[in-house]
């Protein structure tokens, strides 16, 4: 070994010491008091005044903890009891707590919904709390939450092949499955996963153009039904913190062969629709012609 | 802890992060290595980008009356590095700055080449990606280097490509050729017919895992058109300089093919995006760096278009 290199190696191990002593010590620092503050400064009463919220395991909010990319941060949560005409969950919030917009939406579920789970991919603009809070229909409130890092979600651009999302703007796109990814006829009545994926830019509103420097006006899917055989079993009231090409997983219970409809109205008041034919002994799923 | 000792703490960090990285930094130089006749590159090294600014391969052709250089850098100093070094080579002015797409580290160092009689050219789709993208990127910059976003730091193409265009250096001609949506959705390639030389732009990944911003059909589309073509030598984006052709294509082939089909497997079986991120995994790891940083964004990013696929 080199005189050089021994004394490169040696402020080497003392630069590792160093860096690993202050990570060490300052890692503590950003404590959940700190990162809570928007949410106990004003969030949470603006929408929940001074009502109960218990933190249990009646639901569960799965995030990431590090998003690889802000502009589609995949969200799941979990339901701790089945939808049953007694007991059933009625809405779930959906916040993050630092966005430009903390509220990415309202999801509203019946007892036809079979299970209150859901799926959904988000922008997260920078390090922030992510909570559910579930209503039941006794009114109770239950929240779950999450930390993410991510940044620049919201202002990040459109996914590069920004032309093809543009040129199907409205396309729907329904997946429907048995939880064990097998089709049974004895699973008839268990609640059924379905994805229903739109085709839509999603625009933030918050994506400047460096040339003209104006923002692209804001312009994102606000409202989707989605009903099997006329019963309600999903429905989502949402902002631009939905991802572009909305992808909404969700539960039904198809007791019969009958068609799920999908009704979605954007910020400009363009309305979509699709049915689907659910055919609950083969577990297949047809797009009506 | 108050808050004055975190504030010393986080000083600590920085400075120590600093004095580490300080022999790293200077172990490469803007020095320009000839490949081959009048065909010059600056190697990139393989790092994250931000976290380093010099990571791509800059590239730079010599004409008898004009220079071309390819791609500028992540920042305008990379790119002032670039633009000396090219001064102490040649008198022959730079008339044509080429970006091969809009990727911060290729051309953060436009600024350092902005003069009267200096053309920037890019693919059609160039100028918007950047009108919507390049404010984010010098933001990002700036968080890394402490500095402050200078939005007059953004040069637009001038003269954009569609097809394929020819710049006339005087005695030799480069061919300049727009691709369909692959690794973004404005991929240029050149072409210096007189050397036989490739310059892939972010077409061609070696050792760097490819990074996917664009459409992943697409991508191996155009490098299965590329690799069907024969050139002497070729310039990744990253990676060795001197790769040889099409056996410099196969390993992005294989990752982004591979990728394809085990998240073809996973959309089939019903899975979601979250999951599927933390399950598919790089097959042959050995063959590349950054996979932590990269291969999940990756996986998103593939995940995101074939759920579309009938």
């Amino acid at each position: 070994m080199s005189m050089q290199t021994r004394r490169r190696a040696g402020v080497g191990s003392f630069c590792l010491a160093l860096i690993l002593l202050a990570a060490l010590t300052s890692g503590a620092q950003a404590t959940t008091v700190e990162e809570d503050m928007a949410w106990t400064g004003g969030l949470r009463s603006a929408y929940f005044a001074d009502r109960e919220i218990k933190s249990d395991e009646l639901i569960t909010l799965e995030a990431p903890q590090r998003a690889e990319n802000a502009a589609i941060v995949p969200i799941s949560i979990k339901a701790g009891i089945p939808q049953t005409e007694d007991r059933y969950i009625r809405t779930i919030w959906l916040f993050v707590d630092k966005n430009p917009g903390p509220l990415v939406g309202k999801f509203h579920f019946t007892p036809a919904s079979g299970r209150a789970d859901l799926g959904l991919r988000l922008r997260v603009d920078t390090y922030s709390p992510v909570r559910a809070i579930a209503e039941t229909n006794d009114g109770e409130l239950h929240m779950s939450r999450s930390f993410v890092k991510a940044s620049g979600g919201c202002s990040a651009p459109a996914s590069s092949d920004s032309d093809a999302a543009r040129e199907q703007l409205g396309k729907m796109k329904f997946l429907v499955r048995n939880e064990s990814g097998e089709d049974k006829a004895s699973e008839v009545e268990q609640p059924r996963l379905a994805q229903l994926m739109i085709r839509h830019p999603n625009r933030s509103g918050l994506q400047m153009d460096q040339v003209t420097r104006h923002y692209a006006p804001a312009e994102f899917v606000k409202q989707v039904k989605v009903s099997f055989e006329g019963e309600e079993i999903f429905e989502a009231e949402t902002s631009f913190a939905v991802s572009e090409n909305p992808s909404f997983r969700f539960y039904f219970v198809p007791q019969r062969e009958g068609e799920l409809v999908a009704e979605v109205v954007d910020t400009e008041g363009r309305q979509f629709s699709e049915t689907y034919e659910v055919s609950p002994l083969t577990g297949e799923v047809a797009a009506k012609q | 802890m108050t808050a004055g000792d975190r504030w010393q703490l986080q000083r600590l960090l920085l400075y120590s992060t600093i004095l580490c990285s300080w022999p790293v930094l200077t172990s490469a130089d803007a020095g320009l290595q000839r490949i081959a006749d009048g065909v010059y590159v600056r190697p990139g090294r393989i790092a994250v980008v931000f976290e380093d600014d010099s990571i791509a391969n800059l590239g730079l052709v010599i004409g008898s009356r004009c220079a071309a250089v390819i791609d500028t850098g992540g920042s305008v100093a990379e790119g002032r590095a670039l633009y000396r070094a090219i001064g102490k080579l040649t008198d022959v002015p730079v008339c044509f700055v080429i970006n091969t797409h809009v990727h911060p580290d290729h051309m953060l160092g436009n600024k350092a080449f902005q003069r009267d009689h200096v053309q920037f050219v890019g693919h059609r789709k160039l100028p918007r990606a950047v009108a919507l993208r390049a404010g984010t990127y010098l933001q990002r910059a700036a968080e890394y280097s402490g500095g402050v976003a200078d939005e007059s730091q953004i040069v637009l193409p001038e003269r954009t490509v569609s097809g394929e265009v020819q710049l006339d250096l005087g005695q030799r001609i480069l061919i300049l050729r727009a691709h369909a949506t692959a690794h973004t959705d404005n991929d240029l390639s050149i072409v210096d017919p007189q050397t036989g030389t490739l310059f892939t732009g972010d077409l061609v990944f070696l050792e760097h895992l490819p990074v996917l911003d664009g459409s992943i059909n697409g991508w191996l589309g155009e490098l299965d058109q590329l690799m069907g073509e024969t050139f002497e030598r070729v310039v990744p984006g990253h990676g060795p300089v001197l790769a040889a052709w099409p056996q410099a294509g196969e390993p992005a082939v294989r990752y982004l093919t591979e990728l394809r089909e085990s998240t073809r497997t996973w959309i089939a079986r019903g899975g979601d995006l979250g999951e599927a991120q933390e399950r598919i995994e790089v097959s042959r790891p050995e063959h590349w760096q950054l996979i932590e940083q990269y291969h999940k964004r990756n996986v998103a990013a593939a995940f995101a278009e074939l759920e579309w696929e009938d």
